[in-house]
């Protein structure tokens, strides 16, 4: 015999796991152990196979692996005694579920036990099967089953019935073999057998509407008989518990008892008299009472209609709800969600009281509650409901207030009877719990915001008071400096003074004072950040006394390690200093954001979104705020032309260069220090198009400024307002980007025959040389003969020149002259592009990258 | 129908369960992990039911166990804690007023009682008495097999002495 499996008793392994102090320890012990029963298995041990799944079981409990025991239970099952197949079926259904392919083996085992002599083996069998028997075991099996309905013993009986209820539930194609045996279950007095043999109808009528109508016909009458004499029973020892007999039976019977009535007005009036009964005579003191009057209640609200039946079920719901007992508040409140379908007028009367659970300590409680709640809301109740959750906001549990803003605000938004309720109601609920409120949210208030002209100096003022207090609320704080910065002339004049307002006065300074703390509070986020940025933007055109003050808050974050606000830092800041002129067109107002395409848009009907933003804040409803440079990069890109755009991220590098047509004019450079390569060549490619190629920084914005009119400002704002205008734009006719609108006006001058040769790009490393000719008689291609020198000390291996256009073009890349650069201006490559322009006359950019190891350098530039 | 059973202490370990549904070792583990999580804590006063995964779990602490049941939505949480409290009736009589260590080193015992109430996630009988009569029979069957056992290996000793 093996020297392991001798080993320890069952009893004893479990002292010495009990005994351990360390989870290590137990380990150690557990893995002894495992390690004598594979021995045992592996030896094929017969006399211990026994006592080693009892153990592997308790180790299994544990939580440990016990797959290598599966194939010892069949072993046991196999065999012939009961006390090997007791503790084989155990291990069976603790060990395997029925998704192991183990368990097909198993089948044919069970086949003979199922038939054996023993009864009890019998029940063995079955009850393995009911457990976890597959579809494959279930049809194989379903005869066997179902002659055992028939068995002798009613223990076996009542086995079989709730096997057979996994059964169909496996294969309902196998109800209809079931109904007959089933219906004669119900005739039956043993309580196990009725008990399960209701059971086996309920999922009967669940899975097959031909058994629904056959017990509906057939059984109706004799089940109310059956609940009759149950209810009506003398007491009974063996049944008893709490004075009523078999409260199990009751339960089953009433469930039954629903789904035949429901939608059947003939098998409904015949359960009305027992229904009373059982609803007006069952005592309530205990829980079994009190789950019999649940089911009750729940059948009498089901079935048709019976306005007597009713009333006492909902009078039984108002008794529940004001109960002590936490159990039956909690059912209570679960029936009254089902209630209030059938007479919402009589659930409202209960509103203080659910009201009142709302603030209960039990978290299962405040959950219904608050559930139901929502469902009571109407136009006429909204406000002091409202009020009502509001005020309880400010004391409730953190965690619950997830959920409690979550239904607030939707409340709000469903039943608000006017603009300025809404706002109010969403300002205080951001004040007291900002931080819990989702970004649609406070989404949507800004949408409705900026559609209530009328409110716009109110909002700001209450915001800004807002602010003063709860400055930790995120959302507050993001909704208040996007209000700020929209209209923080309005906070400052009090233009637009509500009859109820208390007069405030705000100097231009504290209005920047508010951004500056949002922007140095050290909760704020990335994106509350981005949002100030902009507000201040926005504010040093409105106050231009600040002017020099912003600039102050601003240009430090030129060195900011976080991408997005040092680009920002930059861009705003040239703004700022240099465009005077274009600036107050640049941050003109928002124009009012379309409710209908946002709410459809919350809706769900979210167009596939830009592949050049980065996901988290795609459906902003204020691009403003967006944290992806891209369309940012587009609106600077052609305003000033020193503001080159450091890319954020390598991901986002090839997101920009694939979705070339969607941000025609963001320029990339690969690392920020390259940036002012990064501006060379914007300079360089704004310049091809005009007559004189070398042209002073102002003269080309004096240029776009007086192209750019009021009017481009907005589409081009509005292009910025959402990630969705800004597909639907590139998509329709009019179609291109602000960009090539407006570099359209240079065409004329592209079309010169002779055309100069161009830097294309030139940095203290390499320098890209365009030549450009046209082939005679085909206007549409032009023809690129590509310059690469080396300016670095150092030999360029593996030298790749990739080039992107957008879809109108079809470019060709012919072979380059070589693939090595050599160091210091000493030899060049070239290469030949050949570009065709199916659109003629309309103004082309080329995007190009440029790979060369070494350094490991991408970069990235585009010309038109 | 109830999808699971468990038995976990006060300190957080598992000493019953048993799966009506199909769900794999990786899952089981992780079921029982969250909702000794937030069964444990709750207060002694609060109800009976916790909302989880939009099932409910009715569970009712006995001494330092407290047994679970995860059933679904619509299914009716004062029955399933008379269910709870009839198998530890039944617990009670077989042990003898049972406590944690019955249960942790007779757990197949407690495994073969509850088999013979529930199959399938469904009650199968309200009788204490008659699961009672079951388990009885069932163990002497077990008995008369050892002895039966034990005799003949007597018997072969004897005869090979």
């Amino acid at each position: 015999m093996n020297p392991f499996s001798s080993g320890t008793r069952l009893r004893d392994m479990i002292r010495a796991i009990r005994a351990c102090k360390t989870a290590a320890e137990e380990r150690a012990v557990v893995r002894k152990e495992c390690a004598a029963i594979r021995a045992s298995v592996s030896e094929n041990d017969q006399d211990y196979r026994h006592r080693n799944l009892a153990k592997l079981m308790f180790i299994h409990m544990l939580g440990y692996p016990t797959h290598f025991g599966q194939m010892e239970c069949l072993k046991l099952i196999a065999s012939a005694g009961f006390p090997e197949k007791r503790i084989g079926y155990l291990g069976l259904m603790l060990l395997l579920d029925e998704r192991q392919e183990v368990l097909m083996l198993v089948t044919n085992s069970l086949k003979q036990d199922l038939n054996h002599s023993n009864q009890y083996i019998v029940g063995l069998a079955l009850c393995a099967l009911g457990n976890i028997c597959s579809a494959e075991m279930a049809r194989d099996l379903a005869p066997e089953v179902e002659r055992l309905l028939q068995f002798r013993d009613p223990n076996i009986r009542k086995k079989a019935a709730l096997c057979s209820i996994r059964i169909i539930k496996k294969v309902p194609d196998l109800a209809e073999n079931f109904i007959n045996p089933a219906a004669t279950l119900l005739k039956e007095k043993h309580h196990g057998v009725l008990i399960t043999g209701v059971q086996l109808c309920t999922d009967l009528c669940k899975v097959s509407p031909e058994a629904l109508e056959y017990f509906r016909k057939k059984c109706t009458d004799g089940l109310v008989k059956v609940l009759k004499d149950v209810v009506n029973s003398p007491y009974a020892p063996e049944y008893d518990i709490a004075g009523i007999t078999d409260p199990f039976l009751h339960i089953k019977l009433l469930k039954l008892l629903r789904v035949l009535g429901q939608g059947d007005a003939d098998a409904s009036d015949c359960m009305n008299d027992i229904l009373a009964q059982v609803a007006t005579k069952t005592e309530s003191n205990k829980n079994a009472g009190n789950a019999i009057l649940y089911e009750c209640v729940e059948t009498i609200m089901s079935i048709e209609d019976n306005s007597g039946l009713r009333v006492l079920a909902i009078n039984i719901l108002g008794r529940f709800l004001s109960n002590r007992d936490n159990n039956i508040r909690y059912v209570a409140l679960n029936m009254l969600m089902k209630a209030i379908t059938v007479d919402a007028q009589a659930v409202q009367r209960h509103r203080a009281t659910i009201l009142e659970c709302v603030k209960d300590s039990d978290a299962s409680i405040r959950k219904r509650a608050l559930e139901l709640v929502y469902l009571l809301v109407n136009d006429s109740n909204v406000k002091p409901l409202t009020k009502e959750l509001i005020d309880y906001l400010e004391v409730s549990d953190q965690d619950f207030k997830g959920d409690l803003t979550a239904k607030i605000c939707s409340i709000v938004e469903k039943f608000s009877p006017e603009k300025i309720w809404y706002i109010d109601q969403m300002l205080k609920v951001l004040s007291e719990a900002g931080n819990f409120v989702k970004d649609e949210v406070w989404h949507a208030l800004i949408v409705v915001i900026s559609n209530a002209s009328d409110l716009h100096g109110y909002t700001v003022r209450s915001l800004y008071r807002a602010f003063q207090t709860s400055v930790e609320q995120e959302s507050l704080v993001r909704v208040t400096v996007w209000c700020i910065g929209e209209y923080g002339d309005m906070l400052v004049n009090n233009v637009g003074m509500l009859d109820k307002e208390e007069p405030i006065t705000v100097t231009e300074s504290d209005a920047v004072d508010v951004i500056e703390i949002a922007i140095k509070h050290h909760k704020s986020d990335l994106t509350t950040r981005a949002m100030a940025f902009i507000a201040l933007l926005k504010l040093s055109c409105r106050f231009p006394t600040c002017s020099q003050r912003i600039r102050d808050i601003i240009f430090p974050y030129k060195g900011n390690l976080v991408l997005e606000l040092q680009q920002r830092s930059i861009e705003f800041n040239s703004i700022i200093e240099k465009h005077q002129n274009i600036r107050s067109a640049l941050v003109e107002r928002m124009p009012v954001l379309d409710e209908a395409t946002y709410s459809g848009r919350r809706a769900g009907s979210l167009p596939a979104t830009v592949s050049t933003s980065n996901g988290a804040s795609l459906n902003l409803p204020n691009g403003v705020a967006k944290p992806t440079a891209a369309p940012l990069v587009d609106l600077l890109d052609l305003t000033s032309d020193d503001a080159p755009a450091p890319s954020s991220s390598g991901g986002d590098f090839l997101q920009d260069l694939l979705g070339v047509d969607l941000s025609p004019a963001s320029s990339q450079t690969g690392t920020s220090a390259a940036s002012k390569t990064g501006t060379d060549v914007l300079l360089d490619l704004l310049s091809i198009g005009t007559p004189s190629p070398v042209q002073s920084s102002s003269s080309t914005a004096d240029i776009l400024s007086s192209i750019q009119d009021n009017k481009t400002s907005v589409a081009t704002l509005e292009r910025l307002s959402s990630p969705s205008s800004h597909s639907a734009q590139a998509s329709s006719p009019a179609g291109a980007s602000p960009v090539m609108d407006l570099l359209d006006g240079f065409t004329p001058n592209l079309a010169m025959p002779v055309y100069p040769s161009v830097v294309a790009f030139e940095s203290s490393s390499l320098k890209i040389m365009f030549n450009f000719s046209k082939p005679p008689g085909n206007p549409q291609t032009t023809l690129i003969q590509a310059n690469f020198i080396n300016m670095s000390p150092h030999v360029y291996t593996d030298f790749i020149f990739q080039a992107a256009v957008p879809k109108f073009l079809q470019l060709h890349l012919d072979p380059a002259s070589s693939n090595t650069l050599p160091a210091s201006d000493n030899g060049s490559i070239t290469q030949s592009l050949r570009v065709t322009n199916s659109q003629h006359g309309k103004v082309s950019e080329l995007h190009f990258f440029i790979i060369y190891t070494f350094f490991p350098v991408l970069i990235l530039g585009f010309m038109t | 129908m109830i999808h699971f059973v468990l038995l976990i202490s006060r300190q957080g370990k598992v000493r019953l369960t048993k799966w009506y549904s199909p769900y794999s070792q990786k899952e089981r583990t992780k079921v029982i992990r969250e909702l000794s999580g937030v069964i444990l804590t709750r207060g002694p006063k609060l109800c009976n039911f916790v909302e989880w995964r939009g099932y409910k779990v009715v569970y009712k602490r006995y001494a330092s166990l407290y047994f679970c049941m995860c059933i679904d939505q619509e299914d009716n949480e004062l029955e399933i804690l008379e269910i709870i409290h009839h198998f530890v009736e039944i617990l009670d009589r077989y042990f003898g007023s049972v406590c944690e260590l019955d249960l942790i080193f007779n757990f197949h015992k407690a495994y073969y009682i509850l088999d013979e109430l529930l199959i399938a996630g469904e009650l199968q009988e309200s009788s204490k008495k008659t699961v009672a009569r079951l388990i009885a029979a069932q163990d002497s069957l077990v008995e008369t097999a050892k002895e039966q056992a034990n005799s003949i290996s007597n018997i072969i000793a004897q005869a090979t002495k």
